[in-house]
């Protein structure tokens, strides 16, 4: 490791702009003449479209489905046998499908002009019965969101491998767990501005986007233009978390009246628009049974999983992704022989599921992690010592579990060790045997995981949605004064890769990161990406910077070999050098003669000068696998049914960290919205499919105050596929809290007998578990009384 | 979400503020500190013809200490009270109160006579000034009136304000110094609505026994007489004569039939009754 190289924990680059309110969002973009958009929304959740009115005064300022002529939906097929097809109008014809759902496009000076314009349009609704719950919505009597399916199915999927042999385990567990349904919230929302450049003959478009080139080519299909006619510029992001990872209908309607009005538009969603339109994650719920042996041997995990999907099949990710991935990810880090799953994606009248940090994982850890439990409670062991019984060995690995994931490395019980000890859990243990002072009851619990990340086109081109994953690019090009410019189709959304990226480049050429100039965020300037998801940066991108920077390496040492009169196998690249023999040879002098001095150099130079473009993939592309432990110490008020977490250790393994700072602010993160997951977040909906927070006083997010400083330690087992050895972390943060949360407070609640099987885990569920507990209890009682 | 078009006035008197409420062909909303307002004319929940801004009004910030009492203004801020810029008569009762309310850049702006006019029956005033026995006075065309603080609030999010009518103060109670408070809430997180509170004063020498159950779905209940569940006031230990079962019981008869509600209110109160302070 190098001061600046892989491995250093430098301050970041973009932060001298974003600490000091400089950066650029697409609410800052001020253009000439550009005008607001608001949009008129469906207010039910499920209705006939009939007549829409527009007052004569206000007419040339709205447009409406049968304006956008040309225009086609947004679809987002998968491959995977029997997937039925949406197709999501840019603005409802015909019917609406879910509240918030786009009905008609205002354009106004300001922002409040284009809701004085909305609130004048008036739409006939014929209400429908409303697909609320995904349960029901599978029922053969169920209401209809796409009539001509038949059923509410998008896809349904299911693997045996061998349950039978389980069904003879002395133990046997079934419960039923869910998780709510969640909005991302991110800091700053979706926002765009789009004009025409009629010298480009280009649609310019900013939206804040994880993926620019994919929204480039999904607006390109719904528009019917070129690609080369779009350049997308998603410029400084405030947090994206998989919602900014996907094709907007807004993009589409701004894109298509860009192109035809003659000025800039903008619209910026609001945060009523955000929680009421934009509820699209986390829903899941599972019937699920584990068999195992007394000792705590795990014999099979048998389940039925269904997720919410929402209404449509969003762009790219498609419908399935969450649902799908239940399936061959709940094993988790285990190893255990006999499986079976069936999974239901299923179409309801809410707004279409995205995949949010961690994706399927955070529900699938929280179902088995309190299974793993419910087991140990069974079995009369700690839960630690049922999780060592069947994590996945350090001498296994490779590993390849019983849905094929292929473990490229890792020692997950050292991990779980490591985070206990940290915890001291024979101190909690010993404390839980005497009354807490102010009455509260404590409990300790824990959760580990696995999170593949980075994988590419074998797994993708499984799934077969819009978008398969290949070589990742990148451009490095040595400026005439000896910088280095690396140009890059992922985006940063806050993961830090202004600095991270150019870390990578620094160990290979040793330029001062100060001189590396990361670009991003431009369709015009960046190779082909598809983009930040699915925590593929570091391993990806990275590769490819590592990868160009060395065929930049090779072709300095050329010409600075010739500068130094060497032979170029004499020669090697440091600290921003080549180094001969007898004298060295700045990048600086070497850039300088390439580009404004080439009568210093032979015919021989090689065309390619100082500057590369060339595509990275992991040695193996089904993915790094990253885990941790996470062990929570936790109070729970048993009048009231508050629950603080008092104490939290997470013990994690990345790989190689190419900066280990932006990975602890990835980590904290993460636990934030974990936590966020485990206590606060919940979009309920009544029945008719209204949701029922339009405001952060009625979606709650956890605030500074109910997220503990973790206690954070990090193992480093290396990759043996990457660059470096790096594997992707984006996401664990968020995956693991609920289930360790949920474990704690389930510990803290033994002595009522009491379980809580859905997050988040509010006062009221926490008090109304102990009721049922004791409720069954007196049953109980009057029972063996009468016997 | 923007407001729509309003105009706006800021008026230097009373007076002048209810020539501009006179006016019935305008739908005229009054502002103090805006902290609820606000974020309700964003979404367009309220779309007034006028909105009328009342910290102007020299009179509204104005704090009178008077023999048995204390007049707050209208206008003074939560903040105000923390910092105890104004005279505290309540053995802390009040500014302990304001420290918690929601957050501070709220507390800045938020002030006393908004919260109550506001009616939420999550807010803090509402409970702990119906604990404390505080009145409100209102002025209108037909001159000024004052009520008990939890005859004003009328339901969720309606006060009882006349055509033509405004909040102009909160007259405090001095308690004597054998007086002994408390209060509760329970919130999901900091700064966060309430979901339940328990407030209760009881003085001795003044012969007062009160305790209010707050954060309800409309008004708080208000027990007016609460030495059944407080005792005299006297013994050193308060909550070992509260009897949960009557409390649950009053609650009940008030209309909380849920019983996880009715058991949160029940706790926040005991708890409040728990954590007496003194002067």
């Amino acid at each position: 490791m190098t001061e600046q190289g892989v491995g250093a924990s430098l301050l970041r680059k973009e932060d001298d702009r974003l600490l000091r309110g400089r950066g650029q969002f697409v609410g800052d973009v001020r253009l000439a003449g550009m005008k607001d958009v608001a949009f008129v929304r469906s207010p039910l959740a499920h209705a006939r479209v009939g007549e829409i009115r527009i007052p004569d005064s206000c007419r040339s300022q709205v447009f409406i489905a049968a304006d956008l002529e040309g225009v086609k939906p947004i679809v987002a097929v998968s491959g995977l046998a029997g997937f039925k097809v949406s197709e999501q109008p840019v603005l409802a014809f015909e019917k609406v499908r879910q509240v918030g759902e786009l009905i008609a496009m205002c354009v106004g000076d300001t922002r409040a002009k284009a809701e004085d314009v909305a609130a004048c349009v008036e739409v006939d609704l014929a209400e429908l019965p409303a697909v609320h719950d995904m349960l029901k919505a599978r029922e053969g009597d169920s209401a209809l969101v796409h009539e001509h399916w038949g059923d509410n199915v998008f896809l349904e999927t299911f693997v045996d491998v061998g349950i039978e042999a389980a069904f003879d385990a002395p133990i046997k567990v079934s419960r039923e767990i869910s998780t709510a349904r969640q909005s991302m919230a991110p800091m700053e929302g979706r926002g765009t501005v789009a004009y025409w450049d009629s010298r480009m003959e280009q649609l310019v478009l900013y939206t804040g986007s994880q993926m620019p080139h994919i929204v480039r080519t999904g607006l390109a299909e719904c528009l019917g233009l070129d690609h080369a006619q779009i350049r997308i510029i998603s410029p400084d992001v405030g947090g994206g978390f998989g919602y900014k990872g996907i094709l907007l209908p807004e993009d589409v309607c701004l894109g298509w009246l860009a192109m035809r009005c003659g000025h800039p538009l903008r619209w910026i969603e609001d945060r009523r628009e955000h929680l009421t339109a934009g509820a699209n994650c986390r829903e899941h719920h599972y019937r699920i049974t584990a068999y195992a042996d007394r000792d705590g041997k795990l014999r099979g995990i048998d389940c039925e999983a269904t997720v919410d999907s929402g209404a449509y099949s969003s762009y790219p990710f498609s419908a399935c992704l969450e649902a799908a991935q239940v399936a061959s990810i709940l094993p988790g880090p285990y190893d255990f022989p006999a499986y079976r799953c069936r999974t239901w994606s299923v179409a309801t009248n809410k707004c279409p599921i995205l995949p949010y940090r961690g994706v399927a994982r955070t529900g699938v850890c929280y179902a088995l992690e309190l299974m793993l439990d419910a087991i140990a409670r069974e079995a009369g062991l700690e839960p630690h010592e049922v999780r060592l019984k069947n994590l996945v060995k350090p001498e296994q690995m490779p590993f390849d579990n019983i849905t094929k994931k292929h473990f490229d490395s890792g020692n997950y019980p050292e991990a779980l060790e490591r985070a206990l000890a940290a915890m001291d859990l024979k101190a909690v243990r010993e404390r839980q045997k005497h009354p807490e002072p102010d009455g509260r009851l404590i409990g300790v619990g824990h959760s580990i995981y696995c999170e593949q990340a980075a994988h590419g086109t074998s797994v993708y081109s499984g799934w077969g949605i819009p978008m398969v994953p290949g070589h990742e690019q990148a451009t490095a090009r040595v400026t005439p004064d000896g910088g280095l410019e690396l140009r890059v189709g992922v985006h940063s959304h806050g993961q830090s890769m202004e600095t991270t990226l150019a870390q990578v480049a620094h160990e290979i050429l040793g330029i001062d990161i100060a001189k590396i100039k990361v670009v991003h965020g431009d369709t015009e300037y960046t190779p082909y990406s598809t983009g930040s998801w699915g925590s593929r940066c570091a391993v990806m991108a990275g590769g490819a910077v590592a990868t160009a920077s060395r065929e930049i390496a090779g072709l300095a040492k050329r010409i600075g070999a010739h500068l130094l009169q060497a032979d170029p196998n004499d020669v090697a690249v440091a600290q921003g050098k080549v180094v001969g023999p007898t004298g060295s040879v700045t990048f600086e002098e070497i850039a300088h003669t390439w580009y404004l001095r080439p009568q210093d150099l032979p015919m021989s130079v090689d065309p390619r000068g100082l500057e590369s473009t060339i595509g990275f993939k992991p040695v193996r592309d089904s993915g790094t696998f990253s885990y941790a432990a996470h062990v929570a110490l936790v109070a729970v008020d048993p009048e009231i049914g508050d629950i603080e977490i008092l104490d939290y250790v997470i013990v994690e393994d990345g790989g190689k960290l190419i900066n280990p700072m932006v990975v602890d602010g990835q980590i904290y993160g993460g636990l934030a919205q974990g936590i966020g997951t485990a206590l606060y977040e919940e979009m309920n909906f009544d029945a008719s499919g209204q949701p029922l927070a339009s405001t952060f006083a009625d979606y709650l997010l956890p605030g500074p105050t109910e997220v503990p400083a973790p206690r954070v330690d990090h193992m480093e087992t290396l990759s043996p596929y990457t660059e470096f050895g790096v594997k992707g972390i984006g996401e664990g943060g968020a995956i693991a809290p609920p289930a360790a949360i949920g474990n704690a407070v389930n510990d803290a609640l033994r002595p009522y007998g009491a379980e809580l099987l859905r997050s988040p885990m509010t006062p009221r569920r926490v008090l109304e578990a102990i009721s049922a507990a004791s409720k069954e209890k007196s049953t109980e009682a009057e029972r063996e009384e009468a016997a | 979400m923007k407001p729509v078009n309003f105009d706006y006035a800021r008026p230097a008197d009373v007076g002048a503020a209810l020539a501009l409420l006179a006016d019935d062909s305008l739908s005229v909303k009054l502002m103090a500190g805006g902290q609820s307002l606000g974020p309700m004319l964003n979404m367009r929940l309220v779309q007034p013809d006028l909105l009328v801004d009342i910290t102007g009004i020299e009179e509204l910030k104005r704090v009178e200490e008077q023999a048995g009492e204390i007049v707050l203004g209208g206008c003074i801020t939560h903040a105000d009270i923390e910092d105890l810029r104004v005279p505290d008569v309540t053995c802390g009762a009040l500014p302990s109160v304001a420290r918690g309310i929601a957050y501070r850049a709220v507390r800045n702006r938020g002030t006393v006579g908004g919260s109550l006019t506001h009616a939420d029956p999550s807010a803090d005033w509402l409970s702990i000034l119906s604990a404390l026995g505080a009145k409100v006075t209102l002025r209108g065309p037909s001159g000024n009136r004052t009520i008990p603080v939890e005859d004003y609030m009328l339901g969720a999010l309606e006060a009882d304000l006349r055509p033509g009518e405004m909040l102009v103060s909160v007259s405090v109670p001095k308690l004597s110094r054998s007086a002994r408070w408390g209060y509760y809430k329970s919130c999901r997180k900091t700064g966060e609505f309430a979901h339940a509170i328990g407030a209760f004063l009881v003085d001795p020498d003044r012969g007062v026994s009160r305790a209010v159950i707050g954060a309800t779905e409309s008004r708080p209940i208000v027990i007016a007489e609460a030495s059944h569940l407080v005792g005299d006031g006297r013994a050193e230990r308060l909550d070992l004569a509260f009897d949960g079962q009557a409390t649950g019981a009053a609650v009940e008869a008030a209309g909380m039939t849920d019983p996880i509600d009715r058991q949160t209110h029940v706790v926040a109160l005991r708890r409040a009754i728990e954590r007496a302070h003194s002067a």
